[in-house]
């Protein structure tokens, strides 16, 4: 503040400051300090300046020594007593650097003389010119003779020195003192009224802003968000899928699941050792399914097999949330008047698998489902068409396939623009009479209904290529962190 | 689903027509098979063996690997897919399957005998007579039998299949169980004769066949299959003796299948016999085999009878959507292998009598009658309608819940993280200091690795292995989780229940706790866990 104060004081009268070098030495501020004040005025246009380049001789620091303690010579010429003294005992006196450059000089000037080892005066006495020399360059004084700076230069007592120094002149906006801008508004200002004088500094929209404690959802849950919104839309009810553990029977068999059928192996499914066995079936219609297993009825032939209850029975993390639906569909049809349904659920199902890129033991499966009188494969189609279009997938194609519990069977394959291919988006079906039938559901009603995993989709809409990077414990706080927003369904 | 590997110029030369991929493909989406791949034999050998870098030979031959429904057992081998596909495009008449009229007294027989209840119970038979083999049909006659015993026989628990060379056997043959030091024999691919339960000792070191030692090994008996000279034909469903193996010159085929599934037994000698009589000089026909159990009882296989479902045409026009006259859809059910013909009830309705052949035993209910219309129809040539009924949409209440805490947390300034339920005893337990009392977790009973060894009965250690693998971030980490967590449960019908929990996490170089060495994290962090389900 000093330093400002007195370039815009001096100023204020005079036209210019000729040399910053020596206005800084005048007022006692290192030039430095001086030089920072400079930027910023002429950064404001409150002065103007122009570069000087100065050259001047600074000592080194052997010149700084003999500027306080004398030359080597004149203190070799002191250390000499008018009697004379050996070499030796000279050279313990001065020490070996100011002995031997002292003697050097000493003889040159022929102050003294040595004889027999006895170094003795020829001179009275001696005058100390390298040490005034010195002193006066120190000093910032000027040293005329030019063989006394050249003398100095070689003995390398004195180098040069380059210094930069401004000259300066009042500027544009010059003002004897300088108000600082204001970086932003507050109600001070507006109920002092000094605002309108203010000056504001520019915002640099460059800069980076300060970064801000926010929470964050978990991707894959946000695209879950969106799809429980379409089937919301779409008249669909959720179903409670809050049960990880099932019984083969309501996973399995009540779907017309055969007992050898090549999923319910143990290297597909979670079986449990705790608890083993599930507790209690609603016997009359374990009865009935029992039955549409082995032999049939309802207009099927049956898979003509001894089905056992032990089977059954077993526990197991259930490999589908269809488990749920069949649940649903069972109780649906325990009710005293038939309500048409659609249900909807995405959560967890299980898998015996190895884990890899693609494959997790547990994942999410998203499934709809439509309970109706006289519903037919054209609904199905329409439906999923409805479905997939609000999921962003418009172009589809139906390929025949096979499940046990639905028929006909279809995989849904969806054209994906990026890949410039048809992918398999989706399974689904009309569930099986031998599956609706002993449940008691009247014999017209129909049930139309599709599933997907919950994970593939969001791979490919988010270009994500391993799973893990996507769901468990090993995801990336970043990924979390810097995902877009979901906007599937904004379509 | 099974996959198929055929040779593409042998099956466009059985199809009669050379397709480009993409049409075949187009072919195969259409009838509900899948071209899984393209590739050679050479190629699947370098990648069995992890080569690399080998040059593809220009003239190997091309395999199309073909993946078919689980059901179809027809379409296991290249005779069955093109068959099918010659008559889904209409170049192919619906094959009548024939059992050879031969008089009682000369038919074969296969005795019976009572033991054989104890392991395997069930056995039937069949011949193919005049059967003409090349490499190529030799190949996919042993290749049906390898994807039978995969799928429908669960590998050889279910049934197993015996295939041999007629000529080098002498009826009555005889399928006996006998205790394993009785039984001596040379095996396929031996020279010596090995007694049964050296045999299996020996087998154990096989990679293939070891697989297949535990049905029969705890038993004190085992099956074995003997002609009238008391040569051993199989040890089903192990081996096959050396002496009637099967050669590219056989003429006359004698199958056997032994069972512990009457009905899948006739599926799988069905599919052989309806597949490979199309190369024996009776196109078609089959020879029978007559089966006598010591009771008295006795069968003739194969049957192939032809079964008839009368079906109404309202049940297979209504289900998918579209009207049809009968007219229309028998041809339709023609191209699916079903010959059908119209018939009316006395009260006008429109009925339509399918004949079910033996290749199709996937066709158990007039519903996949509807379907295979409906494939021939084209799936993608159904007009689409909308379901008419109206219905409100609604959130289970826990869920929505569960959606109003995670954005409150998140609010908070939180993150979110999801877990898996499944996780090791220790993470669950002694990592954590907690003991098990038994009376809290699912346990699994299979796992694959100690990852999956139980279900969690908190979130804490999926929380912190969440924090270990983000170690790096910078503090504070503050993350949370909303799952479920499973405990036993006594009054549930399954035994154990689901919990909807909550928990946050405060990891920070200061305030906190606990430090958690195991889960290899350096700093303290502060944890909560509630149960949100009782807040609801």
């Amino acid at each position: 503040m000093a330093a400002e104060k007195a370039i815009l004081e001096f100023l204020k009268e005079g036209d210019e400051i000729p040399d910053s070098q020596l206005f800084a030495a005048s007022v006692g501020i290192d030039h430095t300090e001086l030089e920072n004040v400079i930027k910023s005025l002429r950064g404001f246009e409150i002065i103007e300046t122009q570069d000087i380049k100065k050259e001047s001789f600074v000592l080194t620091d052997e010149g700084k020594l003999y500027a306080v303690e004398g030359s080597p010579e004149v203190q070799f010429f002191l250390a000499v007593p008018p009697e004379g003294i050996t070499r030796d005992d000279l050279k313990k006196k001065l020490g070996d650097n100011i002995f031997n450059i002292g003697l050097s000089w000493a003889m040159k000037n022929k102050w003294v003389e040595i004889k027999k080892q006895l170094v003795s005066r020829k001179v009275e006495n001696v005058e100390d010119k390298v040490k005034d020399l010195l002193k006066k360059i120190e000093d910032g004084e000027v040293v005329d003779k030019k063989e006394d700076i050249d003398a100095l230069k070689k003995r390398k007592l004195i180098t040069l020195q380059m210094w930069k120094a401004y000259s300066l002149r009042k500027g544009t906006k010059y003002a004897p003192e300088r108000k600082k801008a204001a970086t932003d508004l507050t109600r001070e200002h507006l109920q002092r009224g000094d605002w309108k004088d203010l000056e504001f500094k520019e915002y640099n929209l460059s800069a980076q802003g300060q970064p801000i404690q926010v929470g964050y959802l978990q991707p894959l849950l946000e695209v879950r968000e969106e799809i429980q919104n379409i089937f919301l839309q779409m008249g669909f009810e959720e179903m409670p899928t809050n049960n990880f553990v099932e019984s083969s029977f309501w996973n399995f068999d009540a779907l017309f699941q055969p007992q050898q059928h090549p999923a319910r192996d143990s290297h597909d499914t979670f079986f449990l050792k705790v608890p083993a066995a599930t507790r209690q079936l609603p016997e009359d219609y374990v009865e009935r399914v029992k039955r549409v297993h082995e032999s049939g009825g309802y207009g099927s032939k049956g898979y003509g097999y001894d089905w056992k209850r032990e089977e059954a029975d077993k526990n197991l993390l259930r490999t589908h949330t269809t488990a749920v639906s069949t649940r649903m569909l069972y109780m649906l049809a325990q009710q005293k008047s038939f309500r048409p349904k659609k249900y909807f659920s995405i959560d967890r199902v299980f898998r015996n698998e190895a884990v890899d890129r693609t494959h997790l033991a547990e994942f999410h499966q998203i499934e709809g489902l439509i309970c109706d009188h006289g519903l037919t494969l054209a609904d199905l189609l329409g439906v999923l068409e409805d479905f997939f279009t609000r999921l962003g997938m418009s172009k589809l194609r139906f390929k025949p396939a096979y499940n046990p519990y639905t028929e006909p069977s279809m995989e849904v394959f969806s054209y994906h623009e990026g890949l410039k291919k048809w992918v398999e988006v989706g399974n689904s079906g009309m569930f099986r009479p031998e599956m609706l039938l002993p449940m008691g559901l009247p014999e017209d009603v129909n049930v139309i209904a599709w599933g997907l995993s919950l994970e593939r989709p969001t791979m490919i809409l988010y270009g994500i290529d391993n799973i893990r990077d996507l769901f468990g414990p090993k995801v990336d706080f970043n990924l979390i962190k810097n995902n877009p927003i979901c906007r599937l369904g904004l379509l | 689903m099974p996959t198929v590997s055929v040779g593409r110029d042998r099956l466009y030369g059985a199809l009669g027509e050379t397709y480009t991929q993409e049409d075949f493909e187009k072919l195969c989406f259409e009838f509900g098979i899948e071209l899984d791949d393209v590739t050679t034999e050479k190629a699947i050998i370098r990648k069995e063996r992890h080569l690399e870098g080998e040059a593809e030979d220009e003239d190997e031959e091309v395999i199309y690997k073909i993946e078919v429904a689980a059901n179809r057992y027809d379409l296991l081998c290249l005779e069955g897919i093109a068959r099918a596909l010659r008559i889904f495009i209409g170049k192919e008449e619906i094959p009548v399957f024939k059992v050879t009229d031969v008089p009682h007294k000369s038919m074969l027989k296969m005795h019976v005998k009572p033991e054989t209840a104890l392991i395997r119970p069930f056995v039937v038979c069949a011949v193919l007579r005049g059967i003409t083999f090349d490499e190529a049909r030799y190949n996919s006659f042993i290749d049906l039998q390898d994807k039978l015993h995969q799928n429908i026989c669960r590998k050889r628990t279910l049934v197993a299949i015996g295939t041999h060379d007629l000529d080098t056997i002498q009826g009555p043959f005889s399928y006996e169980a006998l205790a394993p030091p009785e039984i001596n024999f040379v095996p396929l691919k031996q020279v010596k004769s090995f007694r049964a339960d050296e045999l299996l000792e020996l087998y154990r070191s096989d990679m293939k066949l070891k697989r297949f030692l535990h049905i029969i090994e705890n038993s004190p008996v085992y099956p074995v299959i003997y002609d009238n000279d008391r040569t051993v034909l199989s040890l089903p469903p192990i081996i096959n003796g050396a002496h009637s193996a099967i050669t590219l010159e056989t003429k006359n085929v004698f199958i056997e299948c032994t069972a512990t599934d009457l009905t899948k037994a006739n599926i799988v000698l069905n599919t052989m016999v309806t597949m490979f009589s199309e190369y024996c000089e009776k196109k078609f026909e089959v020879e029978p085999v007559e089966v006598l159990y010591s009771d008295g009882r006795s069968c003739i296989y194969p049957d192939l009878t032809v079964s008839n479902m009368e079906v109404s045409l309202a049940d297979i026009t209504g289900p998918i959507g579209i009207s049809l006259e009968a007219s229309e859809v028998v041809p339709l059910l023609n191209k699916m292998q079903l010959q059908a013909e119209k018939s009316s009830t006395a009260d006008g309705k429109c009925n339509i009598i399918v004949s079910v052949p033996p290749t199709r035993s996937d066709i158990l209910h007039a519903r996949d009658v509807m379907e295979d219309v409906a494939i021939a129809y084209g799936f993608n040539n159904i007009p689409k309608s909308k379901p008419k009924c109206m219905t409100m949409g609604g959130r289970q209440p826990l869920n929505r819940f569960s959606d109003k805490i995670r954005a409150e947390v998140s609010r908070a300034g939180y993150m979110e993280v999801l877990t898996w339920v499944l996780c090791s005893h220790e993470e669950n337990f002694a990592m954590l200091k907690r003991k098990d009392d038994g009376d809290k977790a699912v346990i699994i009973a299979n796992p694959r690795s100690s990852d999956f060894e139980i279900v969690r009965t908190s979130l804490m250690s999926c929380l912190l292995k969440t924090v270990k693998h983000n170690i790096d971030h910078p503090r504070p980490i503050k993350i949370f989780e909303v799952g479920d967590v499973v405990i036993l449960d006594a009054a549930r019908d399954v035994g154990a229940a689901n919990n909807r929990q909550l928990a946050a996490l405060y990891c920070n170089v200061a305030s906190g706790f606990e430090v958690l060495r195991k889960f290899g994290i350096p700093d303290p962090c502060s944890y909560v866990e509630i149960d949100i389900q009782a807040l609801l």
